[in-house]
């Protein structure tokens, strides 16, 4: 298991390191660093200095090692467009984002899961396949079109709920919160759902397929032979068989869930990390840019770790060959 | 994604033992099985139907929208023509300049569908031929392009695409309308080939153990040529299904980057833009400007998707 564990975290690091060449080369060759810090009118002699003080005429190597030693403890310089440090900007606008994703991610959940098992039990029957029918076309609509009409209908029409911001929200410690009060509920609903949307349809896919494969098993072949009533073989063997790699997907997906936030984010006036770095984008901020970058990638390097070592201690074959071999679908 | 790249080369082999009669059979079989599916064929009339009028815009649309000189700001906000203020000659309304909606949705599908299309293709030569070229070598070559796939795809095409794009602004701050189309399509490929490359990978590494491809090797048949006209047939199944699936995801991607202001110039019309800029107006209660594009958008979509999802069952009956 130890040389599994230290040869994946080896991947990790590697990855990493790739991702943070990206950014780095971001950094110091889209743009010109000096230009970007000092103002119009500084002198030639200032610009030299500062080009010295910034390591600028020093290896690619030695200015790496540097860059990384910077991110590590998290700063990633001043950002062009607010002239404030990059990593308190993004602390500032954390919270909002995790918290839109955490709870569409419960509402894919607690909805896609049920639908799934729902549309296998009775694939062959109509209602089965017109939940696959709705599924199709929750996976094809577009994240920001929901957004649209969302807004259009429940804020415009209705008036109901409220179609920008956050609301109130409640300070705890560093963290801001607004699933304290009803306001941020209120808030936080229509993005929520919006960003649900495509992950509740690809949830349900994918429960309906593993639910029929394991239907289709020996286990619930022999389960119904002995005589036990179908409550038991769908919910007691093949969901709880069909529900492993669901887990673990819907795992990974969380990470898709933040970077999608940015289209939902825009849409709604959300005012996460996902805004951020659309305003970087646009503007263009390169340390933004460059420092979300880099954080979207330990997300989903950590996730990916995470779920690896998870599957390594489940399944002993994949101790030895380090690859995971059932788990994407 | 990886049971049809088993299960679709095995059925085929064991139909026919060579690739040119092969293909005639899939395609007589898929066409037999697709002329009896109602839900395929409704889907291939709505996509045939949008690529359709997107082909013939230039002739079909009553206005060209790129003609300045045909705009009459007098004209602009009317409402769709069965509509008490509407007019016949604008048959779903104008926008905010005056533009002929049927006419921009006819050339904004066109620009949806060359960015969609063409980053396909793209992605798909790029991806299939790292694809054959890993699983075929394999050792320190596999291991390098696998890398470099993981990398790639576990981040969201969107969050690339965004990515790219915000780095072809720095670079090119001033030729950012003119590159934006080069830009666009390329973070859209550049997305994508990964997908295809892990598939065809994995394909290969199935094949290239098989009888047909060691007696090939025997005889002396060249490398390049064993992967194209041995291998490549072979594999291709699954690379179907994955195109058709990602031609729909990238004109969504496509409206989505439009739509946040960072994919087509604003000036030009694609599904995205029309409907970012109705967007403003929708409170106003000028709904038109929106909604038949985003509805031409998740036709679009959808009928692509069903095609996918039909192609994929048809090539994989387990999942039926």
């Amino acid at each position: 298991m130890l040389p599994f564990i230290l040869r994946r975290l080896a991947q990790a690091v590697l990855v990493m390191l790739v991702v943070g060449m990206g950014a780095f080369s971001l950094f110091q060759y889209v743009g010109d660093p000096v230009s970007n810090m000092v103002g119009q009118d500084a002198s030639a002699a200032q610009r030299a200095q500062l080009h010295v003080d910034l390591g600028l005429d020093k290896p690619a190597v030695v200015q790496f090692a540097r860059f990384v030693g910077h991110a590590l403890t998290g700063d990633f310089g001043l950002s062009l467009r607010q002239g404030r440090e990059v990593s308190a900007l993004i602390a500032e606008r954390l919270p909002a984002t995790l918290e839109l994703a955490v709870v569409a991610a419960l509402i894919a959940i607690a909805a896609g899961v049920p639908l799934g098992v729902y549309a296998a039990l009775r694939r062959r029957r109509w209602d089965g396949k017109a939940a696959m029918a709705v599924s199709l076309l929750g996976v094809s609509l577009p994240t920001f079109l929901v957004g649209v009409v969302l807004i259009e209908v429940f804020s415009v029409l209705l008036g109901w709920l409220p179609s920008f911001g956050r609301g109130a929200t409640v300070q705890l410690g560093a963290w801001s919160t607004g699933l304290l009060t009803l306001d941020g509920w209120r808030h936080i609903l229509l993005p929520a759902l919006t960003l649900a949307v495509y992950q509740l349809a690809l949830l349900m896919r994918l429960v309906r397929a593993e639910m029929l494969e394991a239907l289709r098993s020996d286990y619930v072949k022999f389960a119904r032979a002995r005589g036990l009533p179908d409550r038991v073989v769908h919910f007691g063997h093949a969901l709880r068989n069909a529900l492993m790699p669901v887990l673990t997907i819907s795992g990974m997906q969380l990470g898709s869930l933040i970077a999608f936030s940015v289209i939902t984010e825009t849409v709604f006036a959300w005012p996460g990390m996902g805004s951020l770095f659309i305003q970087a984008v646009q503007f263009p901020d390169v340390p933004v840019m460059a420092a979300y970058l880099c954080l979207i990638a330990l997300v989903f390097v950590v996730i990916n770790l995470v779920v690896d070592l998870l599957y390594a201690a489940v399944d002993p074959r994949l101790r030895l060959h380090g690859a995971r071999a059932g788990a994407r679908p | 994604m990886s049971r049809p790249a088993t299960s679709a080369p095995a059925r085929t082999r064991a139909a026919t033992p060579h690739a040119g009669a092969w293909r005639r059979l899939l395609a007589s079989e898929l066409w037999h099985d697709f002329v009896r599916s109602p839900t395929a064929l409704l889907a291939a009339a709505v996509a045939l139907l949008c690529v359709g009028g997107a082909l013939l815009a230039p002739w079909l649309a009553p206005h060209d929208p790129s003609d300045l000189a045909t705009l009459d700001l007098a004209d602009s906000h009317l409402p769709p023509a069965w509509l008490a203020d509407g007019r016949a000659t604008y048959l779903l309304g104008t926008d905010d300049q005056g533009r002929d909606m049927l006419s921009a949705l006819l050339y904004g599908l066109r620009i949806s569908l060359m960015v969609g299309l063409s980053s396909v293709t793209l992605s798909v030569l790029l991806g299939v031929t790292t694809g054959l070229v890993a699983g075929f070598a394999g050792g320190v070559v596999d291991a390098a392009l696998m890398r470099l796939c993981d990398v790639m795809l576990s981040f969201p095409p969107i969050l690339i695409a965004l990515l790219i794009d915000g780095v072809g602004r720095v670079v090119f701050p001033h030729a950012h309308d003119v590159l934006a189309f080069a830009v666009l399509i390329l973070a859209l490929t550049l997305t994508e080939w990964g997908r295809y490359a892990r598939t065809v990978r994995g394909s290969t590494l199935v094949e290239r153990h098989k009888e047909y491809v060691q007696a090939a090797r025997l005889v002396g048949v060249p490398a390049w040529r064993l992967l194209r006209r041995h291998v490549l047939p072979n594999v291709l199944g699954p690379v179907l299904v994955l195109a058709t699936i990602q031609v729909g995801q990238a004109i969504v991607t496509e409206a989505t980057l439009s739509f946040l202001g960072v994919g087509v110039p604003p000036t030009t019309p694609s599904l995205g833009t029309l409907i970012r800029v109705g967007n403003d107006f929708l409170h106003a209660g000028e709904w038109w400007i929106t909604l038949f594009p985003a509805v031409v958008l998740v036709l679009v979509a959808l009928s692509v998707n069903l095609l996918g999802d039909w192609l994929r069952d048809e090539l994989n009956p387990r999942l039926r």
